[in-house]
């Protein structure tokens, strides 16, 4: 210990390491299965039993795919589940700041108990009304179509938690009685200054609900039943419900759906990342 | 309108009023849309769900009033008190470390010298994007029960460990699952309290620094304090999340999820009430006590969370 005290500068240097070699350790630890996966979706199926296990690409790439396209409609689902992800979190994005603007920034009366109870909406396990509602959706006759899929994720009370949270914070009040005094409308308010002020919030919110509606299984699976209207979930599912179950097969599906997320999620990464320096600069 | 800053203040005053008013219809106006949805799809259906969890119903006949005979049959099925049981388990396994390695990582990415920052950022956040199915498929396969799966070869070459059955074994499956779940949604958290770390002022810091306070003083009275609506919110997401554990067991499991004790969930137990044996009266029962739990849990943690807080502040 008293070593170190005597070396201060070696000392912070040493903790440098420390802290790199933890996070490329966390890099490593949240990377290797997407690895695993690639190596599978390239390799036949047997390779899963060799010893020691297999850790490098095969050739099978193109058969394993040829394979997922013969079993599924797999651009039909990844469209479908495209569709219903990018609509979803337009809407909620568009719900979530507005709610989460009301609840930051006006006064009216019951504001705490409303707010309250949107959190609360939380605790309903989704599984509950799953009954009801497939019974809702068919008497709509939305079932096996996207927006009887949709509506149920238009239900984000966490966002609303987010966005107000992030409103009464970035937002100055002296921003918006400046503006009101300027006669600006409340709506006026929300376009012109609100929003420009929240887009970081938006970025991180807009990938949160993205993604959870494309990973989203039971209540897809619940809607929709023709074959047609699949999305990719529900179409990768159908994958291990064959005679002989190609591990091959199942992971080149797994790989070919995972990668547009992640390339959507780069593309937003950046904007997310630039938009929070931006903020933190100011 | 630029004369209206001219007026008198008894126009002021009445302009306010308005303004008041305005206010309150927008307030109203902006929060209906969630209301209305959640009205429609959410609390009908869950209301329908609690008259359920009186009747007897299968699903196509008649429904029968049953009384409380549906929780009673839930209260003493020991497969039901297994399943809270498994829950909870595999709920401090899961979320505990998730929360803990979450707020670790959000403060190491938010150091000032660190370089490939949205190298780091982007990997953790990366396996958040698997959908479920995807994750449960890869995982299944790394932890699968032969003696080759990679989870056992590392046990028993790298370790000299016995391999375990990961898919049948009353701790295997549920460390499996546990470090699942921990895997998918540590990067979640951590993207939340990074998000919370980058909006507490920089002026805050700037003070401390002035006064002569150091790094980890810092750390405890301003960037911790400053993050606790941040760290309620994910204690309490995290916390429901965990009791409402369901499709990561039944994924992984595959066939064995809903034959096999180990890893069967609270809501698993329910599933299989309603869309095995056909008996929604039972499972609405079940939905119900999952409720009370839950509400127990949420308020029980974030309470908690609420007092740590404070003490770490008063101090």
């Amino acid at each position: 210990m008293s070593k170190q005290k005597e070396k201060k500068g070696r000392k912070l240097s040493i903790s440098k390491i420390i802290v790199y070699l933890f996070l490329f350790l966390a890099s490593l630890i949240s990377l290797f299965p997407f690895y695993w996966m690639f190596v599978m979706a390239t390799r036949p199926s047997a390779a899963y039993n060799s010893i020691p296990p297999v850790l490098t690409p095969g050739n099978m790439m193109v058969e394993n795919f040829k394979k997922v396209l013969s079993q599924i409609d797999f651009f039909g689902g990844m469209w479908n589940s495209f569709v219903l992800c990018a609509i979803v979190t337009i809407v909620v994005l568009f719900i979530s700041s507005l709610a989460g603007f009301a609840f930051a920034k006006f006064k009216f009366p019951g504001k705490n108990v409303l707010f309250v109870a949107v959190l609360l909406t939380m605790i309903i396990p989704p599984q509950l009304g799953l009954i009801p509602q497939y019974f809702l959706i068919s008497k709509a006759g939305l079932l096996n179509t996207l927006p009887g899929v949709m509506i149920l994720f238009f239900l984000h009370p966490l966002g609303i938690f987010l966005m107000r949270q992030y409103i009464s914070e970035a937002v100055p009040d002296e921003l918006i009685e400046a503006a009101k005094l300027d006669g600006c409308s409340n709506f006026r308010i929300f376009r012109s200054i609100v929003l420009p002020i929240i887009l970081p919030a938006f970025a991180t919110l807009g990938i949160i609900v993205f993604t959870a509606v494309w990973g989203e299984f039971l209540w897809q699976f619940t809607i929709l039943r023709d074959p047609e209207m699949y999305t990719i979930q529900v179409a990768l599912a159908q994958l291990s419900n064959t005679q002989n179950v190609d591990f091959g097969m199942i992971m080149s599906g797994v790989f070919w759906a995972t990668v547009p997320l992640l390339v959507i999620f780069l593309l937003f990464n950046r904007l997310f990342i630039s938009s929070i320096t931006e903020g933190s600069v100011k | 309108m630029n004369s209206i800053s001219k007026k008198e203040s008894i126009f002021k005053r009445k302009k306010f009023r308005s303004e008041e008013q305005k206010d309150r219809i927008s307030g109203y106006l902006y929060i209906a849309p969630f209301f209305i949805i959640f009205t429609l799809i959410g609390l009908y259906p869950a209301l329908f769900s609690i008259y359920l969890a009186f009747q007897k119903w299968n699903g196509l006949g008649p429904m029968t009033f049953n009384g409380l005979e549906n929780f009673k049959m839930v209260l003493t099925d020991p497969l039901f008190w297994k399943s809270v049981y498994n829950t909870i388990v595999m709920g401090i396994m899961g979320t505990a470390p998730q929360l803990i390695v979450g707020l670790i990582l959000a403060y190491l990415l938010n150091m000032a010298f660190l370089r490939l920052k949205s190298f780091f950022r982007v990997t953790i956040f990366m396996p958040y994007l698997t959908s479920m199915v995807a994750v449960a498929l890869i995982f299944s396969v790394l932890f699968s029960n032969h003696d080759s799966s990679l989870a056992n070869y590392v046990l028993t070459h790298l370790f000299g460990l016995d391999p375990v059955t990961w898919g049948a074994s009353e701790w295997g499956t549920k460390i499996a699952i546990s470090i699942m779940v921990f895997w998918r949604w540590v990067g979640y958290n951590t993207i939340i309290y990074l998000a919370g770390i980058q909006s507490i002022p920089n002026d805050l810091y700037e003070a401390a620094t002035i006064d002569g306070a150091n790094k980890v003083q810092q750390l405890f009275y301003i960037t911790i304090p400053m993050m606790k609506p941040f760290i309620i919110l994910t204690v309490f997401t995290s916390t429901v999340g965990a009791m409402q554990l369901f499709s990561e067991p039944t994924v992984f499991l595959g066939r064995d999820a809903f034959t096999r004790d180990e890893a069967m969930t609270i809501v698993m137990y329910l599933y299989r009430d309603a869309f095995r044996l056909q008996s929604f009266g039972t499972a609405s029962a079940t939905a119900i006590i999952l409720l009370v739990i839950i509400t127990v849990f949420a308020v029980l943690n974030t309470r908690l969370t609420q007092g740590f807080g404070k003490k770490k502040r008063g101090v």
